[in-house]
């Protein structure tokens, strides 16, 4: 029933006097239905020189091949992989969002898996353009796919983690792009029944004939609910696979059997602290701040510091197995990592992924606004070292003391990383402004539930115990988009 | 008035809603259909819509996944072109479980939302079927087809009752079509 009561003691999903379901669809809609404000503009220019930088950059690479990289016969695979292991990470939060916490009937993920499985399916297209422009030869992608080819019946080799990648990658950017169109459909009919002209024509097309009617939600419901179970594996196993193009081989530093849950803990970390990233601004520009709420925020911290500390705790068990291996290689890879010419690195990202995190213990940080924007850059920075170092301090330093080298990335490298940001924003604005950034469908759900003026209506109507009231009063006090003031005649 | 096809009630409240339905069944009046803009809990019982058998075709494409992964890499690396890669199995099936891990829920994804989009018959481009175009947003509409000998004031005032803030007597079944 739309009505059920929740507990007092929960926090409201849901802030705001007279939060009605039209108010809903206006304050959702207001971006979409009308012309972008000034904030808008400026993000989206910034954004798109990044994405044409990025244009250039690739094309470039095509042109002259990958020899305009800082690549070397030692270092084959630097700047491009990170970058991939990079994005296909972040990706993961998305999916954890709108999958995991579906089935764990967290119902706090209604008002934020729009935007995140839209920055899920962003994130893996800067992804995938790494894969392709690093193979040097686009044109010849087709290669990894298991078609019978022109030099005999001779197939790809399914014992291969880089051809399960293929198959985890593309497998995991499809079925996400489903989900996240299947739930946006309701939300597309109810902009296609405001607009006129036009417009009305396309998200017409877009809707799918959507009419809302009791068996379309019926089954709407149970493909979320299928969807969800079968996405959750699959983002677990899609990290996995990423880990394993490292962990199967037989490089110092790479072949270790924590990678797959160090690798997943590593990407839901990342990709929370790009959630926060991109939702903290978000609620501000486009006036957000009941949806998204202090809660939201909070919960998401929360998860930062719990994935951010089994990361760390990965770290040290990494360099714990390589000093009791008694593997000589192994722990030369592990003491070059901590104090060999790539020691900065290193610890940037100690300092980034284990350190700074922990600050979300307290209560004051994750409830801060700009500290806990502040903190997610500084995650994302951190996550990229951690890739970065994974991979380039394990290649440059071999068996071989001959061929040792470092890498130093080119203009071309550093321009593609920079430009693929800009590309992943210029998706992500042009969205927000084409598509509701909220559910709307699955926020209208917490309206009689979950949301503050329910809550608040049962305590005038003194239907609650006045000591649960006081917790409640008490816990309300983090919310930015509350006035205490009110609760005080109650 | 003989020219009425439909009566919808409009609903503010979903809750009101529901008791409407719960008082046009009193009345044995049948209700075509529901319209809302976010999914109702527990309407379906109410109104005897069968459970959805989705998930039956989701089993059934995800099991088609893992057959066709796995025979697909066994007729590739066992029978088509056997090679000698350390003298390990050629059908090394430990390596083969993440792309089959794949495939399933790749081929359940897509059978299941093909199966979703084909039952509804939505496609891009349908003309959308809509008979109030507030449902999409704030409204939750009771639809009541007008058959031979039905009372109207009865409905209407039923509707009111049960909370109602509008009630509008459509002579044409969609109204999305201009």
């Amino acid at each position: 029933m739309a009505s059920h009561h929740e507990s007092i003691l929960r926090e409201p999903l849901i802030t705001g006097k007279n939060i009605t379901y039209s108010r809903i669809t206006e304050e959702v809609l207001m971006p979409v239905e009308n012309k972008p404000n000034r904030a808008w503009w400026i993000g989206f220019i910034v954004a798109a020189a990044g994405a044409g930088l990025w244009l250039f950059a690739v094309s470039y690479t095509f042109w002259y091949g990958i020899g305009s990289w800082g690549l070397n016969k030692t270092v084959g695979w630097a700047w491009d992989i990170t970058g991939f292991v990079w994005w296909v990470g972040i990706g993961h939060a998305g999916t954890l969002i709108s999958a995991v916490l579906l089935l764990f009937r967290q119902n706090w993920r209604n008002s934020i898996n729009r935007s995140a499985e839209a920055m899920t399916i962003f994130a893996v297209i800067c992804a995938a353009t790494y894969v392709v422009s690093h193979m040097g030869r686009p044109w010849l992608a087709y290669w990894p796919l298991p078609l019978p080819n022109q030099f005999g019946s001779l197939w790809v080799n399914f014992n291969s983690p880089l051809v399960w990648d293929v198959f985890a990658i593309s497998t995991y950017f499809s079925v996400s792009l489903v989900f996240w169109y299947v739930g946006l459909l309701p939300d597309i009919a109810t902009i296609r029944d405001r607009a006129t002209g036009l417009r009305r024509k396309i998200y017409s097309i877009m809707s799918f004939g959507w009419n809302g009617s009791v068996k379309t939600w019926q089954r709407f419901e149970i493909v979320s609910l299928v969807l969800a179970g079968v996405s959750t594996p699959l983002v677990l196993s899609v990290h996995t696979i990423v880990s394993m193009d490292f962990a199967t081989s037989v490089i110092p530093g790479w072949h270790t059997t924590i990678f797959p849950p160090y690798f997943v803990a590593g990407a839901i970390f990342s990709g929370f602290a790009m959630v926060q990233t991109l939702l903290l601004v978000t609620r501000k520009v486009l006036g957000l701040e009941n949806y998204i709420t202090m809660f939201h925020i909070e919960s998401m911290n929360k998860i930062i510091v719990l994935t951010g500390s089994i990361v760390g705790v990965a770290y040290l068990t990494e360099l714990f197995i390589a000093w009791y291996s008694g593997a000589e290689y192994e722990q030369y890879a592990f003491l070059n990592r901590v104090s060999g010419p790539y020691a900065w690195a290193y610890w940037i990202m100690m300092t980034c992924n284990v350190i700074t995190p922990q600050l979300f213990w307290f209560k004051k940080v994750r409830t801060n606004i700009p500290l806990s924007w502040i903190l997610s850059i500084v995650v994302n920075i951190g996550m990229w070292f951690e890739r970065f170092v994974i991979i380039v301090t394990s290649l440059h330093r071999d068996y071989l003391p001959s061929s040792w080298a470092m890498f130093y990335p080119t203009w071309v490298d550093i321009s593609i990383f920079i430009g693929s940001i800009g590309v992943f924003f210029t998706l992500f604005l042009l969205f927000i402004r084409v598509l509701p950034s909220v559910a709307m469908a699955e926020v209208r759900l917490l309206v009689k539930s979950s949301s503050e003026q329910a809550k608040k209506k049962l305590m005038a109507e003194g239907k609650v115990k006045a000591h649960e009231a006081e917790y409640y009063v008490e816990s309300l006090e983090k919310y930015d988009s509350v006035e205490q003031a009110e609760y005080e005649k109650i | 008035m003989s020219n009425i096809k439909y009566i919808l009630g409009l609903f503010e409240d979903p809750d009101d809603m529901m008791h409407g339905i719960d008082q046009l069944q009193k009345n044995n009046i049948s209700i075509y259909d529901v319209f809302t803009p976010m999914p109702i809990h527990g309407i379906e019982d109410k109104l005897g819509v069968k459970r959805s058998r989705l998930p039956i075709v989701a089993f059934c494409c995800g099991i088609t996944g893992t057959i066709t992964a796995l025979s697909l890499m066994y007729f590739t690396m066992a029978v088509d072109w056997p090679m000698n890669i350390g003298g390990k199995p050629n059908f090394a099936l430990p390596d083969f479980i993440p792309i089959t891990f794949e495939l399933t829920v790749l081929f359940c994804a897509f059978g299941m939302v093909g199966a979703f989009f084909f039952k509804n018959h939505f496609f891009p481009g349908r003309a959308p079927r809509v008979m109030e175009l507030r449902a999409s947003a704030d409204r939750f509409v009771i639809a009541i087809e007008a058959n031979k000998g039905f009372d109207a004031d009865k409905i209407d005032s039923l509707l009111k009752e049960a909370g109602a803030i509008e009630i509008k007597h459509n002579d044409r079944k969609y109204v999305s079509y201009e």
